[in-house]
């Protein structure tokens, strides 16, 4: 890896189609930044979308990348970083991709505790399909499928993650670059699953949870004597459901990540031109 | 007195069918015996009948018949179960002092043999080892040197120490000597032996063996009969050669798992059975469109939905050949026989690497659950070869790259495959997706690109055909007008039937075909014969369709759909009779 990469390198010549002004420019800038300022390079470093606005991402960056199927990231992120852990592996995605249909999978990629980052672009919409509910759309959201709104609880992707064992829970917002590239780099360093809910507002349909409230309403972490390795004190933070929180909410630190447990850490690239020697030892077996 | 010998051992499930029916097939596979076993079993994990049978002779055993000779039963039930194999003259041994068993009918003209199991299990020191005395007994009914049966039994207990050994060796000999002493039969068995050494394996383990000997390194998937086997048996193999199995959430899960680790350049795979494949369906498209080598297994059993999941069927042809929405090119091999399971998953992988493509094994629950024995020279190793394609590397790179230096995963070429780049690669850095793509592998909906990647696709098929070598396996008679046409499990029993067959002095040509997809073309061989059958196990005739489509030419059909796998007697039956019906109208 190079030590003069700069952010730039891991953008793509392509031109975003995001509508002006959309969330997803400043939470794919941060994810380039973090990625850069983690030392890895484009050649290097793998990334893996969703489906819906947030996974056009893949496209606009350059890297080594997949662009799959909805709600589906998190395995294929794990299998791309158990079959080479030299990789730098992000998945990305958005709050339907992640918690809505593909909620079965985040509550097990938190549990595998796959080293790699997982940064969810949330904007509690879905933008792609111009407009209806989200798992994150507020119980009174009113939106084309959901007249008098979803009137179900939102989604707390934290406390999942926190029930499902996780080892490091952050939100960010994305235009508070710089903290929101911190964070992203802090869960690409994490030796584990670094899982990081990105406020990325949905300027045209989504009137509510715009980047007014949440420059009104979110509450840095760092500003406060919050202590992320304290679980007791996350878990608080993490069910108060009266503010939004920026910053790194949990972090074990005495995480040890699914491929350090069960020693997965050669390339599964090389392999010989042939069986392995010892292959007949195979076939005795079953003398 | 015939060649071969067919004993089974039944009861509920729970009473240690399974592990007794090993150590027996075991101990005759040690003694220079081919066999070759088969399985009724519930899907539970407690109660409900369940047998286990062995065919053995001197002679290679690839199929089951409609006999059994010596019968092990510890519940009514088995001799119900199992009324239309025994005959007369086989003998029944049963253990009158269990309940299940007090109020036992032995059929007309079968010997029963009352042998206190129980009693003397805990003579020998545990009641647990009732089983073992009763296959001492068989061995003194089969004439089958009870010597045999100890190294068997050290493989099963010798883990528990040197004392569980010896306490079964001497319930084994309990068993034998009962029998010796009590009873007055001529037994007319005499199971020789050989200085032959065989191995002993299912279909489920010779893929596995298959996928490791292949270069496979990751494995994802997710529980499910009959494929479970294979996950079972390349954990704690696999990683001896750096790789590694996950077991997923799901089937979702799974496939994309190994698809990701494909796309970092493992050799990866993963196996499952008809339910699976459904869910895999959702991701089979994007594996085929980012053109990505895959290997998925379709160990198959009955549908449709749960259907009879521990039943024998080859339903999920059309699923494999057509399933997923749009239009992709995918493989389909279908090893015919265990050891065959083997071949075909390192060829799959072969091909899922040349041309960059999901290939499916279809395997099915007859071959996957049954052992059969092979001298180990079946699977020789020194043949295996590595073919990864079109890899570029970090010099040869180059010639694929584009005015501006960007890699073209997805190169318009004559054979239709592109260069393949693993991350890590330098300047190799690239987009894939599951939208219509360019050249660079970034989204597209420019009519002319759309029209040239799907060409580009379909010419992997054209490569494909005009390289590999697809032939059938052919069987029986070349010059017969009589053609029988198979895939899967079923040329075993095919093969077999040739002998029953000739008795009755009908010859026929077989061709066994591995190919699903790209496949042989059969024009010439089936208009060069009078009568054409299609055998296969499914209502519908799945492969029998695909036939009459390539060749336009009207078939006739044996289908089985009842759960149970072709047996050879019966099979030689159901094709004289098809020879014998009327012409099918066309």
């Amino acid at each position: 890896m190079s030590s003069d990469v700069r952010f730039t390198d891991f953008k793509s010549d392509k031109q975003p189609t995001w509508c002006p002004g959309c969330g997803d420019f400043g939470t794919m800038n941060g994810i380039m930044k973090a990625l850069a300022n983690s030392g890895t390079d484009p050649d290097n470093t793998f990334v893996v979308a969703g489906i819906g606005c947030s996974g056009k991402i893949g496209t606009y960056m350059h890297s080594y990348a997949i662009h799959g199927v909805h709600g589906r990231s998190l395995p294929v992120a794990a299998g791309v970083k158990l079959a080479n852990p030299n990789l730098t592996v992000v998945a990305a995605g958005g709050d339907g991709d992640g918690y809505s249909i593909g909620a079965g999978h985040f509550i097990h990629a938190v549990r595998r505790n796959v080293d790699m980052a997982y940064t969810v672009m949330d904007n509690r919409i879905y933008g792609l399909t111009k407009g209806q509910a989200s798992p994150t759309s507020r119980e009174d959201f009113e939106t084309s499928t959901t007249p008098e709104g979803p009137q179900q609880p939102p989604v707390n992707p934290h406390a999942l993650a926190l029930a499902a064992g996780g080892t490091f829970i952050a939100q960010s917002f994305a235009t508070d670059h710089k903290r929101h590239a911190e964070i992203v780099q802090q869960a690409i360093e994490h030796d584990g699953f670094g899982f990081v809910n990105v406020f990325s507002p949905c300027v045209t349909f989504n009137d509510v949870d715009t980047y007014d409230y949440f420059r009104d309403n979110l509450v840095d972490l760092a500003d406060t004597d919050h202590d992320p390795t304290d679980y007791d004190a996350a878990k608080e933070k993490i069910l108060d459901s009266s503010k939004e929180y920026e910053g790194v909410i949990y972090k074990d630190e005495s995480s040890v990540s699914y491929e350090q447990k069960f020693g997965v850490d050669e390339n599964m690239s090389e392999i010989p031109s042939g069986a392995p020697d010892d292959a007949m030892d195979l076939v005795r077996e079953f003398y | 007195m015939p060649a071969d010998f067919n004993w089974a051992i039944g009861g509920e499930a729970g009473d240690g069918i399974d592990s007794t029916g090993k150590i027996f097939a075991q101990a005759l596979s040690r003694a220079g015996r081919h066999v070759f076993t088969s399985k009724d079993f519930a899907s539970r994990i407690r109660g409900g009948y369940t047998a286990y049978k062995v065919r053995t002779a001197i002679d290679p055993v690839q199929s089951v018949v409609d006999r059994l000779d010596v019968l092990i039963a510890l519940t009514q039930r088995t001799i119900d179960e199992n009324l239309d194999e025994l005959h007369d003259g086989s003998v029944i041994i049963y253990d009158g002092d269990r309940s299940t068993m007090a109020d036992v009918e032995i059929p007309e003209g079968m010997i029963g043999l009352d042998v206190p199991l129980k009693a003397l299990a805990e003579e020998a020191g545990g009641a647990i080892m009732r089983n073992v005395v009763a296959l001492g007994a068989a061995c003194a009914v089969a004439d089958f040197p009870i010597e045999n049966l100890d190294s068997a039994l050290k493989k099963r207990f010798g883990g528990k120490g040197e004392a569980i050994v010896e306490n079964n060796k001497k319930a084994a000999r309990a068993g034998l000597e009962y029998v010796n002493e009590e009873f007055d039969y001529e037994f007319d068995y005499d199971l020789e032996t050989t200085d032959n050494d065989y191995v002993l394996l299912n279909g489920d383990q010779a893929i596995g063996m298959g996928a490791i000997a292949a270069g496979c390194r990751f494995y994802a998937g997710y529980p499910i009969t009959p494929a479970t086997n294979v996950m079972e048996y390349l954990t704690g193999r696999i990683e001896r050669y750096g790789g590694h199995v996950v077991q997923a959430e799901d089937e979702l899960a799974a496939i994309n798992l190994a698809l990701g680790a494909a796309r970092a350049g493992a050799r990866s795979m993963t196996a499952t059975s008809g339910p699976g494949i459904d869910l895999m369906a959702e991701t089979f498209g994007l594996v085929a469109t980012s053109e990505t080598p895959l290997v998925i297994v379709d160990v198959m059993r009955s549908g449709p939905s749960t259907g009879m999941p521990t039943k024998q069927e080859q339903g999920d042809l059309n699923m494999m050949l057509y399933g997923g929405h749009g239009e992709i090119p995918r493989f389909v091999v279908a090893p015919t026989s265990i050891d065959e399971c083997f071949w075909k998953t390192v060829e799959a992988f072969n091909m899922a690497e040349k041309y960059q493509l999901p290939v499916y094994v279809a395997a099915d629950l007859a071959m996957a659950v049954t052992e059969q024995t092979f001298p180990p020279e079946a699977f020789d190793m020194d043949k295996v070869e590595i073919d990864r394609g079109k890899v570029v590397d970090d010099d040869s790179i180059d010639e694929w790259l584009d005015e501006k230096g960007r890699f073209q995963p997805h190169a318009i070429t004559d054979d239709g495959v592109s260069p393949r780049a693993f991350p890590g690669t330098k300047q190799g850095a690239h987009m894939s997706t599951g939208l219509e793509h360019d050249e660079l592998g970034r989204r597209t909906e420019d009519r002319e690109m759309r029209v040239e990647q799907v060409n580009k696709r379909d010419r992997k098929v054209e490569t494909a055909k005009s390289s590999e070598d697809l032939s059938p396996r052919e069987f029986g008679n070349p010059d017969s007008d009589s053609l029988i046409i198979s895939w899967g499990s079923n040329e075993g029993a095919l093969v077999e039937a040739l002998d029953f067959l000739e008795e009755d002095g009908v010859d026929v040509r077989i061709l066994s075909v591995p190919y699903m997809f790209p496949r042989p073309d059969l024009t010439e061989d089936v208009e060069a014969a009078d009568d054409v059958i299609v055998v296969e196990c499914n209502a519908t005739g799945q492969f029998a369709n695909v036939v009459e489509h390539d060749t336009l030419t009207r078939v006739k059909r044996i289908n089985k759909y009842d759960g149970v796998r072709f047996k050879a007697d019966e099979l030689a039956d159901e094709i004289k009779a098809t020879l014998e019906a009327e012409e099918v109208s066309a």
